[in-house]
């Protein structure tokens, strides 16, 4: 059951995924990459993570793709695409990049070997929210007030680009 | 899982679901005798007793309306909207509590479809994805008018998604839990969350009132600048389906403000009554029962609550929306977890 259902959502993934490349349209692109981050979501609640499954739909699928597709509305771009012409040079040059990132991916990936899980260790209660709150809070608390350090600075640097600029003065 | 309860959650399921459209029917019956009220009119009455079979003259009208779907529009898109709209409404009352347990012939039987360990985050996730439905049929429509009530809804969704998200993080911090079970049930009687958390029930008040688009916050829809909004080129009952998605989504925050901050199915003297009934079974269903009944008169409370507003207040200004989201709402509801955590660490060392 499981297992079938891995290869369903993982065929869903790979499918949507290649819709939002194939797309001639900005916003379907947009709508399948939205559909891409729920099967995601779907594998974490596979993997018995709740709160990723969540969190991963709140945050992208709630706030990033809403500003995706508020941006890509804006633009109206599915007007003007027969003047968008793809020149043959970037087209090699687009295959060769691509082809030799596949080839870097599968070396890396050829002796990588696949950890299971140990059935004596396990517990069902990893991916629960008590469980990452006690792992964030206690064994990576520096780390983790580190990036929030990091979100502070995004912040004040989204700020500082969006304000009005008066006369010569830049802030 | 027993088959029993496989057959019990689907009977559930299927109630919760049937019982979410019936209040969303009637409440357009009830948002127009509010607004009659209000207004000093009658209100409908000429369908059935009272005006009683209105909604479904309503709903028959919408059905057998033509069905117009505008030249140059994304037909697809067009046509995925309002189902969009309606399917992601009706899907956040799954995790309400709406009474506690039941017990029947030794069976516990819990009064909520699925007790999820994250239950508060997947309706916050549920009401951030609400408004995809309103931008796709928007921008599908192809006009001017309806991508400018799509745009306007997602802006305002997502600036007051962060206050929400904020006012939650309170709630959270005394609850200790995302469970909605669980915060319900630390509720009893009549030690309610909206004695500790006033200012939070004020902002996610209020920031309900935006994400459902209801009056004094729906801007994406206000006729006098915008026609009809996001649903100026809908007819039939595609529009049907967004104006129910709308009521489904004011029963939704009512439920979840009731269960969040009013207590769910906890009402005053519930251990009295328990206590006075003899029988533990007989006295734990009666105690159910009545708090059942609770928790939907506090829903209906709040439902007839954002009708009020709505025929009370003007609308806002656009600028006045954006400012009193990250102006106002955003330092409050910072200012609140500051407190809820004072207050905690005040309760920890002193009593």
């Amino acid at each position: 059951m499981t297992e079938n259902l891995f290869y369903f959502l993982s065929s869903l993934t790979l499918l949507c995924a290649l819709m939002v490349v194939i797309s001639k349209n900005p916003v379907h692109s947009v709508l399948f990459l939205i559909i891409t981050f729920f099967t995601i979501s779907g594998h974490y609640i596979l993997l018995n993570a709740q709160f990723l499954a969540a969190v991963n739909i709140i945050v992208y699928a709630g706030a990033i793709m809403v500003l995706f597709l508020f941006v890509i509305m804006f633009l109206n771009m599915g007007k003007e695409k027969e003047t968008i012409k793809t020149s043959t040079m970037s087209k090699v040059a687009g295959t060769i990049a691509g082809g030799l990132l596949f080839v870097v991916m599968i070396a890396a990936l050829k002796d990588a070997d696949v950890v299971g899980y140990n059935p004596d260790t396990y517990t069902s209660q990893t991916g629960m929210v008590e469980s990452l709150g006690s792992v964030l809070f206690r064994d990576y608390l520096l780390p983790f007030e580190l990036a929030s350090i990091l979100f502070l600075v995004a912040m004040v640097g989204a700020v500082m680009l969006g304000k009005k600029e008066a006369g010569e003065q830049h802030f | 899982m027993e088959p029993v309860d496989l057959i019990y959650k689907a009977i559930y399921i299927l109630s919760i679901f049937g019982v979410t459209l019936l209040i969303a029917t009637y409440s357009t019956y009830a948002e127009r005798k509010v607004a009659a009220f209000i207004q000093d009119r009658i209100g409908p009455n000429r369908a059935g007793p009272f005006g009683l079979l209105q909604p479904l003259a309503d709903a028959g009208k919408m059905f057998f309306k033509e069905e117009f779907i505008p030249a140059n529009s994304n037909r697809a898109l067009f046509i995925l909207g309002p189902g969009i709209a309606m399917l992601i409404a009706c899907m956040s009352s799954a995790v309400i509590p709406f009474g506690d347990m039941l017990l029947v012939g030794g069976r516990e039987v819990y009064l909520q479809a699925i007790e999820v360990n994250i239950g508060m985050l997947y309706v916050f996730g549920v009401v951030s994805l609400g408004v995809y439905g309103l931008m796709i049929g928007g921008w599908a429509s192809n006009n001017k008018f309806s991508l400018l009530g799509a745009i306007r809804a997602a802006s305002q969704n997502i600036s007051y998604e962060l206050a929400m998200g904020l006012a939650i993080i309170a709630i959270l911090m005394i609850s200790g839990s995302l469970s909605l079970r669980e915060i319900a049930a630390q509720q009893v009687g009549f030690n309610w969350n909206i004695w500790y958390q006033p200012l939070g029930f004020l902002i996610f008040l209020v920031c309900a009132f935006a994400e459902t688009n209801r009056a004094p916050f729906d801007l994406p829809e206000c006729e006098t600048e915008l026609i009809g909004g996001y649903h100026t080129e809908f007819s039939s009952m595609k529009l049907g389906l967004y104006l129910f998605a709308e009521y489904i989504n004011i029963f939704v925050a009512s439920a979840v403000m009731a269960t969040l901050y009013f207590g769910a199915y906890n009402f005053p003297f519930m251990e009295n009554l328990r206590a006075a009934i003899d029988d533990p079974v007989t006295a734990n269903n009666v105690v159910t029962i009545v708090g059942l009944v609770v928790m939907f008169a506090k829903i209906f409370f709040f439902i007839f609550f954002f009708m009020w507003v709505r025929w009370t207040l003007p609308r806002f200004r656009y600028d006045q929306l954006m400012k009193l989201g990250w102006q106002i709402l955003i330092p409050l509801s910072i200012l609140n977890i500051i407190l809820t955590g004072g207050g905690i660490l005040l309760k920890e060392n002193l009593f």
